[in-house]
């Protein structure tokens, strides 16, 4: 078979005897979304009023449909799908594509795969129908109608001409337009020249029949790229202990790197899944600021990060695949690493950033990186070490004026605390000054030092700021400013003047 | 015959290594601030590959410890990356470290490498990796007030890291009280008065009055220092008539907590 497809359908059973229904409100009124066996031996059927199901069986039982937790059970499903193929897809609102070209083998062949997969969904308590064809729209169809049927290669229009119109799942007008026309089954609409159907039914429907007989192949979107390198570990036995598990990802590590290296390959992103026996997958992301060819970072990388779980790494009944894959790569260039001690210190320091990373998160490891504006706290961007390492180093900062004392502070506050400040009107020093409760009686005072807000860029009213460079009687050096000019910023009231706010900004050593 | 031969091998070695090191560092392993005073007290100067820490005993006294800090770091580290581990909390309570101070300051903001912890449990860890690192030039860990996890266990770890890989450990302990430590060197630090000048000259370089209140090998001491920032190093203030207290002879600082971190050691 060239390409395989498969599809379930699935529903949640109801172990209990009385028959029961799931409601949800359409057009105005609460109608059956689901129904389990016995509810449809009664003659109940999807999109039934419920006043008409309950005059039917008054002994009904009435859910409410939920129908996030119903996308949420589907996207677990999945996840626990990704064991058998990396390439899943969702079909909302109760299918799964899994692309299993080159995959059965491993599993047995195609049928064994098939019956794992659905024994295992069953036992769960899910009601499954799963099929697989050539194309992805002749298995959803078959699966609609059939349960477990393999479609070999070339036999699609065979296998799906006896099932009815509606399970192509076409819009519900058109599958009463085609019932209306005579056409029951697939075949018959088959029959029929294309440009017929076209012209009355529109030009997607032809593309989905033509599809559903094996014509033609959509491909699925699955819900994560492909990773470039895949490697893992099965256990016949669930592993539940740290060590087998630490010795496992070592291992894959190995597996890992050799994969990579023969490509010339190092990984910027590396994802260890963890596949529980109960279906629960935890996924665990290592981001590195360089790409990484060797096992013993990879691992070390690993075991910052499983250490420093705010929730552990839980292996309730054990793990029966561990999977390592490389998200992201790079190409290598191997340098020579002996004759250049500085290489090697940039190499170190990388390591050490992506080590850290890895336990406290990237975002909180940063370099510094100069900005073009006159805007105190703006003059810095803060960027991640890992992605700007390099360009932090090559950074071009503003020289200092020689022979001057630091006209910036070193310690700059995020947010200006606002000061109580006695001043000389209008754009004298400040005398005395009242910052965190304490009283500062200013020694020496320098400025003002006028910084004027970016007109050119849309942020709301922001005033002109005098920063004062000041020392009080102890010998301690503050940057303050008045947020505003005289005259022209700050507005008179009744012919009275304003107070204008003042800030503390920043400390100088 | 044999030992002759050693010994001269040791002599090489060792006047390789005064080569190598610094152009103005006259001791092996050692640094010099600049100010003269304390580096004769030190023997030297700041013995790299060790602890120092650096306290002040109030909130608004950090600036000045951190410019203390910077300086320290600058001297040691020279021209290699410098990783700054702080605690959220400080960034609140004193501002964050600027970048265009320190370029003020003459030092490189290309070379240091910020480490945002949360708290004081990821922050000694982290700053215990950093300085297994030996790539580093030097490591400053910034804490805020009195934290019990800095205890003479984690201090002791701290030090065998920078002793195993020749990387200068400076704690930044703001707020907070001296505690027994493993630490080379212990200083509280204030800031001190810009020097009594003409109006219009310019004021307002880096004063600090430095104590030093802990020497594993030697005596104490207390100075007024200035931070040259076009040379990037300490030295005396020109001129400053405002009287400092004299220089302790004896070493009084604490002697039962000494005690105690001898056992341990």
């Amino acid at each position: 078979m060239g390409t395989g497809s498969r599809e379930e359908n699935v529903s949640k059973q109801n172990s209990n005897k009385d028959p029961s229904i799931v409601v949800a409100k359409q057009n105005n009124a609460l109608q059956i979304f689901a129904l389990d066996d016995a509810a449809a031996r009664l003659g109940l059927e999807v999109g039934l009023p419920l006043a008409n199901a309950r005059a039917i069986c008054p002994q009904l039982r009435v859910f409410d449909a939920d129908e996030v937790s119903d996308a949420r059970t589907l996207n677990d499903i999945a996840e626990w799908c990704d064991r058998f193929t990396p390439l899943v897809a969702l079909d909302s609102p109760h299918g799964l594509f899994l692309d299993i070209t080159g995959c059965a083998h491993l599993f047995g062949g195609e049928a064994a795969m098939m019956r794992l997969m659905c024994d295992v969904l069953s036992a769960q308590g899910f009601a499954v129908s799963a099929a697989i064809a050539g194309t992805s729209v002749c298995a959803r169809t078959m699966t609609r109608h059939v349960h477990g049927r393999i479609v070999r290669d070339g036999e699609e229009a065979e296998a799906v001409e006896p099932l009815p119109v509606s399970a192509l799942g076409a819009d519900e007008a058109i599958t009463r337009g085609l019932r209306r026309a005579g056409l029951k089954t697939i075949g018959d609409v088959a029959c029929r020249a294309r440009h017929e159907i076209t012209a009355r039914f529109g030009a997607g429907f032809t593309t989905l029949l033509e599809h559903a007989l094996g014509q033609g192949d959509a491909p699925i979107s699955p819900r994560k790229p492909l990773p470039d390198y895949i490697v893992e570990k099965r256990f016949a036995d669930p592993v539940t202990t740290e060590t087998v598990i630490s010795a496992t990802l070592s291992r894959l590590a190995a597996m890992l790197v050799v994969a990579m290296a023969q490509q010339g390959k190092g990984a910027r992103r590396l994802e260890a899944r963890f596949f529980r026996t109960d279906g629960a997958v935890r996924t665990i992301i290592v981001d590195t600021g360089q790409p990484v060819t060797r096992a013993e970072v990879i691992d070390r990388l690993f075991r910052e990060r499983l250490d420093a779980l705010s929730d552990p790494l839980d292996p309730g009944f054990g793990f029966d695949l561990i999977r390592l894959s490389a998200s992201r790569t790079e190409i290598v260039v191997q340098q020579q690493r002996d004759l250049d001690a500085n290489v090697h210190d940039n190499d170190e320091l990388a390591a050490l950033i992506d080590r850290i990373a890895a336990r406290i998160g990237g975002r909180r490891v940063v370099v510094h990186l100069p900005q073009d504006t006159h805007i105190p706290e703006r003059a810095v961007l803060a960027a991640p070490a890992q992605h700007r390492l390099t360009a932090a180093t090559q950074a071009v900062w503003p020289a200092r004026v020689e022979g001057e004392p630091p006209l910036r502070p070193l310690r700059l506050f995020e947010r200006p605390e606002q000061i109580k400040v006695i001043a000389q009107v209008p754009d004298g020093p400040p005398a005395r000054f009242v910052w965190r409760r304490a009283t500062h009686a200013v020694v020496r005072a320098e400025g003002p030092e006028r910084v004027a807000m970016e007109w050119w860029r849309p942020q709301g009213e922001m005033l002109t700021r005098d920063y004062f460079r000041v020392e009080d009687e102890a010998g301690l050096r503050f940057w303050l400013y008045r947020d505003g000019l005289y005259d022209r910023e700050i507005e008179q009231e009744d012919g009275k003047a304003v107070q204008p706010n003042w800030f503390m900004h920043g400390l100088f050593a | 015959m044999t030992g002759a031969r050693t010994s001269t091998l040791a002599t090489l070695h060792g006047s390789i290594e005064r080569i190598e090191t610094h152009g103005d560092a006259h001791t092996p392993g050692r640094v010099a601030l600049g100010h003269a005073d304390a580096d004769a007290m030190l023997q030297g100067g700041l013995a790299v590959a060790a602890m120092h820490e650096v306290f002040t005993d109030a909130g608004r006294q950090s600036a000045a410890a951190t410019g203390f800090v910077a300086g320290l770091a600058g001297r040691v580290a020279a021209r290699r990356p410098l990783v700054w581990v702080r605690q959220d909390f400080t960034e609140i309570e004193s501002g964050a470290l600027s970048m265009s101070g320190l370029a003020e300051l003459g030092l490189d903001p290309r070379l240091l490498v910020t480490v945002r912890a949360a708290d004081v449990d990821t922050a000694l860890r982290t700053a215990a990796d950093a300085l297994a690192c030996d790539a580093l030039g030097a490591v400053v860990l910034e804490v805020w007030g009195q934290a019990r996890q800095l205890d003479l266990v984690a201090s002791r770890k701290l030090t065998l890291a920078a002793q195993a890989s020749g990387v200068t450990g400076l704690l930044l302990r703001l707020a907070a009280e001296p505690q027994p430590s493993t630490a080379e060197t212990r200083w509280i630090v204030r800031a001190a008065h810009s020097p009594p000048a003409a109006h219009w000259s310019a004021w307002g370089a880096p004063m600090f009055d430095a104590q030093l209140v802990r020497n594993r090998h030697g005596p104490v001491g207390r100075w007024i220092m200035e931070w040259k920032c076009d040379e990037c190093l300490f030295s005396k203030p020109a001129a400053y008539p405002q009287p400092v207290a004299a220089a302790p002879a004896h070493r009084p600082h604490q002697a039962p907590a000494r005690a105690r971190q001898r056992r341990a050691n």
